[in-house]
């Protein structure tokens, strides 16, 4: 009844401990983990690990220089992946998925300490997957057409893109969106370590402002790095995949099929 | 000293912005320019490389005052007209450009040449309020080590004097924020760029590593005079 008069405004939404079962249920299943984990002898406990690119170091030269990715891979992501799991060993968050710890870690602008390590291993190893050698150029097909849809052109996507990339002050990183609410795609920055899954959005790729990723190839020259990124590395047929697994949880409409 | 800032031409960069400077001082608009560096771009080897500071000066802090004097034309442009929303937008270029121009004129000043007396520690005045306020100055510098290595993202770690409270704190402030965001009364005696165009090509990932190197060429001569400037 109380849930029935504040679904139409006439109460105030009950408090959070109104809902025991869904949070009875969290604390269970960390209950259960450290019940486990003080039963067995041998304790089994399982970190984040480090994913390789889908491609050779030197395979992005000559827009991104195989020091660059050795340095930013094999030290930067790898001291995030390193920094994450010894905060973990006495976190809060052990046994979530990154996904959980980064919505969770976000909290709401107030990141907790261990979300900035969370994120950028997350960042980062989506950005390695968004990128392919020999790629960039356009895409084709439904991921084309609902670019044009939402940008009007390839060319105005592209456009902003790089201007986005450019008005970014400090660091962060410079993302193509699908946007929930809004139900189409969007360029959005963000700055540091902050995530659009934070943000309730779904990321479909992204690239890396920091000035770690372009500094040894490029100096202070970002427009550059942006350009060659858009042009030559981006890999639509990431793009492609993940859009379609985005269209799985956001109606992007009635697909334009050819009638005979 | 006229020829060796000739030799070494790192007043090019100036010279060239000094055109488009007096054209807008005509207009009534206060611009700034790019002061030149005191020392060669490879006086603070090792501890910076001539590399990093060439591009430092002549292309970070040079584009920051560009961008800061477009902008302040801009809201010049804009306060004349009464267009709120555009004074409003400019705000963010402002803060920054403004704010890394600021910045990196006081760095300038705290670096010296090791010939020059670059690293010294610092000594009366200064020297007891550092022993006084951090216990020592190996204590101050463990504590602005730390804070600059553990900045997320790119930002600046400052030794700074409430001049009201006459006291000495270390504070962070993020990307181009100057010191004065942090609190009305702080003054600057030191800055540290800790932003990876500040030592990415010599240190590569490794800041603490560069944190622990320009102590050796720190400014404490020019430190304790702002010191001094500031209390008495």
């Amino acid at each position: 009844m109380a849930a029935f008069a504040s679904a139409l405004g006439i109460l105030p939404s009950p408090p959070a401990s109104a809902y025991p079962q869904q949070r009875r249920l969290r604390s269970v299943k960390r209950e259960q983990m450290q019940g486990c984990r003080s039963r067995r002898c041998s304790k089994v406990v399982s970190y984040y690990g480090l994913i390789t690119p889908p491609y050779k170091l030197d395979a992005l030269e000559p827009y991104m220089s195989k020091r660059t990715v050795e340095l930013h891979w094999g030290k930067h992501h790898q001291n995030y992946v390193d920094g994450l799991n010894k905060q973990l060993a006495t976190s809060m968050f052990y046994g979530y998925t990154l996904e959980e710890l980064i919505k969770e870690g976000y909290n709401n602008g107030n990141p907790l300490p261990e979300y900035n390590n969370a994120a950028q291993v997350w960042n980062h190893h989506f950005f390695w997957e968004s990128m392919q050698p020999e790629s960039g150029g356009s895409p084709e097909g439904g991921v084309l057409q609902q670019i044009e849809k939402d940008f009007g052109s390839f060319t105005n996507f592209r456009e902003e893109f790089i201007c986005s990339a450019l008005s970014l002050l400090g660091s962060g990183w410079v993302w193509l969106v699908l946007k929930r609410e809004e139900r189409k795609l969007s360029v959005v920055c963000t700055r540091n370590a902050i995530s659009p899954l934070a943000l309730g959005d779904i990321p479909i790729m992204n690239l890396d402002l920091w000035e770690h990723a372009y500094y040894l190839d490029y100096k202070d020259d970002r427009r550059m790095y942006v350009t060659n990124f858009i042009d030559h590395l981006v890999s639509w047929h990431t793009v492609t995949l993940r859009m379609m697994r985005g269209e799985a949880f956001v109606n992007l409409g009635e697909p334009n099929i050819p009638v005979a | 000293m006229a020829l060796r800032t000739l030799i070494s031409g790192k007043t090019l960069a100036a010279a060239a912005l000094g055109g488009a400077r007096t054209l807008a001082a005509a207009r009534g608009v206060a611009t700034v320019a790019l002061p030149d560096l005191p020392y060669d771009y490879g006086a603070l080897e090792p501890a910076i490389s001539g590399e990093i500071m060439r591009l430092h000066h002549q292309k970070h802090h040079a584009a920051y005052v560009a961008n800061y004097n477009k902008a302040l034309e801009q809201l010049d442009a804009a306060v004349t007209k009464g267009d709120a929303t555009t004074v409003v937008q400019l705000q963010s270029a402002i803060k920054f450009n403004g704010g890394g121009h600021i910045n990196h004129s006081i760095f300038w000043k705290n670096l010296k040449p090791i010939s020059e007396g670059g690293g010294e520690s610092p000594h009366q005045k200064l020297g007891w309020a550092i022993d006084e306020d951090f216990g020592s100055f190996e204590a101050l510098l463990k504590k602005m080590n730390a804070e600059g290595a553990a900045l997320q993202g790119s930002g600046w770690v400052w030794l700074a004097l409430d001049k009201e409270a006459k006291k000495l704190s270390v504070e962070t402030t993020a990307n181009q924020d100057p010191l004065v965001t942090k609190g009305v009364n702080l003054v600057p005696l030191l800055g540290i760029d800790v932003w990876e165009h500040a030592y990415y090509l010599q240190y590569k990932n490794v800041r603490p590593d560069y944190l622990s190197n320009i102590w050796k060429v720190i400014n404490w001569k020019y430190a304790g005079e702002v010191y001094e400037n500031a209390v008495a």
